[in-house]
């Protein structure tokens, strides 16, 4: 009896833990496989209890019995949801599945008891399998044996309650005192979360001098400040002063210039800008992509294995990926690589490929090939057949492209350096266009760290004007009637929106192309709405890739179908490509300019005031004429105006006819025309307006004439 | 672009008849469409007809490279094969001969193949003939030269020099710039 009261006390002072913390309870039980002793609990399966060396037979089956009184029924109930569980698996391991249960409790009791004991466990999980069938079946006849006890048992259990041992008192004390230091803990944790201190904007002296840790807490109070600014603010500073200072902080953290990190917070919301910054420090995991045409990827990672490098394949959307964990020897100069086994490309790399999903026999253009990787992985899908032709302007960069060639076995390929924008007049037309256009490279930050402090305002507008370039030459060297293609893909290792969504937005307003599908399953769509941008709404075809969402370097990823080879007349002028461009960021380039639109803004509000000075003399003089004529004079003008507002739309119209499908440009065309329309109303209106004050003062005066008449 | 002229044309074929031999056949009566040699600033390319339209297009002074590069003429009219022309030479090699893991690396680097590094020969190699050389694995390592003859190699000593490196797929990394 007293063997059983032990067992008991034990019962009760391990379930404590339990209680308060699963994951104590956890470790425990690892703790009691790793320290399970004596040859009985050698031959019992993990799930099973250890019951001390006395109690055998009878004993045992009593000490079970307790487990289901009233007593125990508190820390009982939260494992009957498992054994609900094991219900649903198998009806018949009902009583089994509690059993078990009811084991692994008894186990944690037991644990203390058995911990000075080191006898080697692994002969125990060894014989785990063997003899965990046995097992089974004495449980289930445990079982049975405590269903007929049950009842006589609950009566035993409430005598021990009044003759508890001192022992027992105690515990029952210790757990008391416990509850009351966990609840206190609680409402300690509350009050720290209650009475967390505020951030206090900082003054300018104290920007001075800060370590790098300083900066970084900061940062993380902004945010948090941010993400509930209402509350958290501090009265006297503004959004726009958190937002200061956020930047400032992240340029110094992370060696940002200004300009970049603007950008950057302009594309991402706060938490995400912080993860991007944070995966943009950290080197993408390095990958290789097996070639086709030499080898399979089995044979591949086979060999490279036996070469002692640890790797995996990609993910499940590649099937010529390798990712590479750590290798003992450089990647780039075993054999295999020398023998054209594989490249070293980046994943992201991949992408651009797989939405082009080049078909046997066809044309194939890379316009910016170097150094080969896109292309190379071009001629294996389309498995050495038809054409490719492989362009870089770039002399030094294009031997890349031939070493990798011939290494790789491409066959099929013209490597050449002619400049992309010509390549209209150049060559004959394509089934399809890889455009993987030079870049601001804000993507892939990681690989050169150098982008985050050398790119400026006029680095993105050459980027982007020349990728716009590029990408009418690409779409202009596609045929649209070819019978397997007619597909643009543009790619480029940016995020930046401008170098993106604008340039394919240009396309689409200057082209015969649609936005299509490009075929790939992950990364976020892109961006039909940035800003005050309005792209076409089948941008969302688009794909995105970040550092920090995928895993891969940051990317961009459009495919384009053109529908006719005609190109738009209307707007294709390259002049108007400049002005565009030029109006596109004109005012922000330089200051100088800024001044001088600036300065331009004056002369028209001083034009503006002097015409409505007009205005105002106009009725003056008409004052002494009739009512009517003024209000002629007024309508004429309307009549002008509307002239003026009419005489566009319908030259438009025309051009509808002659180019059915760009109807696009017309469009936007159409929005500018009803700015327009709209701030010429305004005028007409304000003039109007003015009219009528000068009738209405003329009416009083003619009142008041009448009135000294009288 | 241009046709290579008669008499470069042998030079070529006899130069490649001493690493494939009577192969050259299956280079140029192939199953799979027209397929013929061209020669742009010496540097002769081996190229299907398909594709030699394509490059037809682009303007010479642009167009770097088209098809597989087999080697260049030298300023003495002789030609050299380049390591790039392994993709054709590997398949129809008549002489192969097969180097040890160990040797595999020097080799890579550009030195000599010993004895020491010699894992297998095929039979009937003749002294200064045209030789491809693959790694145990059978992967093409590059060509060279035979030194000795199979039946002298069973005697030399474990020093001598069994083939003379001509090429290795080593290049690929170290002189990039230069291959063609």
């Amino acid at each position: 009896m007293k063997e059983l009261r032990k067992m008991k006390k034990d019962a009760i002072l391990t379930k404590e833990p339990k209680q308060s913390d699963k994951s104590n309870v956890h470790v425990t039980k690892q703790k009691g496989l790793s320290n399970g002793s004596t040859s009985k609990v050698q031959k019992r399966p993990k799930n099973h209890v250890y019951y001390p060396k006395d109690s055998e037979g009878e004993d045992e089956s009593k000490v079970k019995v307790k487990e289901f009184s009233d007593d125990n029924n508190r820390w009982l109930k939260p494992k009957k949801v498992k054994t609900e569980l094991f219900d649903s698996d198998e009806e018949d391991s009902d009583e089994e599945g509690q059993e078990i249960d009811d084991e692994d409790q008894l186990k944690v009791t037991s644990l203390n008891k058995l911990s000075d004991d080191d006898d080697d466990d692994s002969v125990g999980d060894d014989e785990f399998d063997s003899d965990s069938m046995k097992e089974e079946d004495e449980s289930d006849v445990d079982s049975v044996k405590e269903e007929d006890k049950s009842d006589s048992d609950s009566i035993k259990e409430e005598d021990d309650d009044d003759d508890m041992l001192p022992i027992e008192k105690q515990t029952k004390k210790l757990k008391a005192k416990q509850k009351r230091e966990q609840k206190l803990a609680d409402e300690e944790l509350k009050l720290n979360i209650a009475g967390q201190e505020v951030f206090q904007f900082p003054n300018d002296a104290e920007n001075e001098q800060m370590t790098l840790q300083d900066i970084q807490q900061r940062i993380r109070d902004v945010i948090v400040v941010l993400s509930d600014f209402n509350k958290l603010r501090n009265d006297t500073h503004s959004r726009t002063d958190y937002i200061e200072l956020m930047q400032k902080d992240l340029c110094n953290y992370y060696s940002y210039n200004t300009f970049l990190m603007e950008k950057l917070m302009e594309l991402f919301s706060l938490s995400e800008l912080v993860e991007f910054l944070e995966a943009s420090e950290v080197e993408r995991p390095l990958t290789i992509r097996t070639n086709t045409l030499k080898t399979r990827r089995r044979d591949l990672a086979q060999a490279l294995i036996n070469r002692g490098v640890n790797l995996d394949p990609v993910g499940k959307w590649s099937k010529v990926g390798l990712v590479v964990y750590s290798s003992q020897v450089p990647m780039g100069a075993t054999p295999e690589y020398l023998a054209g086994h594989y490249i070293i490309q980046g994943a992201s790399s991949f992408l651009p490929v797989m939405a082009l999903a080049p078909q046997e026999n066809e044309k194939i253009l890379d316009m910016c090939s170097a150094p080969g990787g896109k292309a190379s992985h071009i001629a294996a899908i389309m498995k050495n057949t038809g054409t490719l032709v492989a362009n870089d302007v770039n002399k030094d960069r294009i031997t890349a492209v031939v070493g990798n060639f011939h290494r790789m076995g491409v066959i099929n390929s013209t490597i050449s350096t002619l400049d992309g924008r010509k390549f209209t007049n150049a060559i004959t037309v394509f089934d399809r266009v890889l455009l993987d256009a030079p870049c601001t490279g804000t993507g892939v930050i990681a690989k050169d760290q150098s982008v985050k402090t050398s790119k400026d305002q006029q680095d993105i507008q050459r980027c982007y004007t020349l990728q716009r370039e590029l990408l009418l030459a690409a779409i202009d060297s596609v045929n649209a009637k070819s019978s397997t293609g007619g597909y643009i893909v543009y790619s480029t290792c940016s995020v930046l929106v401008e170098e993106n969504e604008a340039v394919i937005d240009f396309a689409l307003k200057r082209r015969n192309v649609s936005l299509v599908q490009t075929g790939l399953e992950f990364g976020t769509e892109g961006f039909t709405t940035y800003r005050q941008h309005r792209f076409h709404p089948n941008m969302k075809f688009a794909r995105r890739y970040y550092p920090h969402t995928h895993n891969m370097d940051g990317f961009f990823v459009a495919k384009l179908k053109k529908f006719s080879n005609t190109i738009p007349k209307s707007t294709t002028t390259e002049e108007e490509i400049e002005e565009a461009v030029q109006k596109d960021e004109g005012n922000k380039i330089n200051e100088k300019k800024v001044k001088q639109s600036k300065g331009l803004k004056r002369k028209h509000e001083q034009e503006e005031v002097v015409k409505s000075k007009k205005i105002k003399k106009l009725p003056a003089k008409k004052q002494k004429l009739e009512k009517q004529g003024t209000s002629e004079v007024v309508k004429s003008k309307k009549v002008k105006l509307e002239k003026v507002s009419k005489s566009p739309p319908k030259m438009k119209k025309r051009r509808e006819s002659e180019m059915s499908n760009d109807v696009e440009v017309v469009k936007s065309e159409e929005i500018k025309l009803k700015k327009k329309k709209d701030l010429k109303k305004s005028e007409t209106k304000n003039v109007a307006t003015k009219v009528k004050h000068t009738f209405t003062s003329n009416k009083i005066k003619n009142k008041k004439m009448f009135q000294k008449k009288r | 672009m241009k046709r290579l002229s008669e008499e470069r044309t042998k030079i070529l074929f006899e130069k490649l008849s001493q690493y494939i031999g009577s192969n050259i056949k299956l280079l140029i009566e192939r199953p799979d469409g027209l397929y013929c040699f061209r020669e742009q600033r010496d540097r002769v390319y081996y190229v299907a007809e398909k594709v030699l339209k394509v490059a037809e297009s682009i303007p010479s002074d642009h167009l770097i490279s088209v098809g597989t590069c087999f080697g260049k003429f030298t300023k003495t009219n002789k030609f050299r094969l380049h390591i790039t022309a392994l993709n054709y030479l590997a398949p129809y090699a008549q002489n192969k001969l097969w180097v040890k893991p160990s040797m595999e690396q020097q080799f890579l680097y550009g030195h000599n193949i010993t004895k020491s590094g010699l894992g297998r020969i095929s039979e009937s190699v003749e002294k200064f003939h045209g030789i491809v050389v693959f790694s145990m694995s059978d992967l093409p390592l590059g060509f060279g030269v035979a030194a000795r003859s199979t039946t002298d190699c069973r005697l030399a000593d474990s020093l001598t020099v069994i083939c003379f490196h001509q090429a290795d797929i080593g290049e690929y990394i170290r002189s990039e710039s230069d291959l063609l």
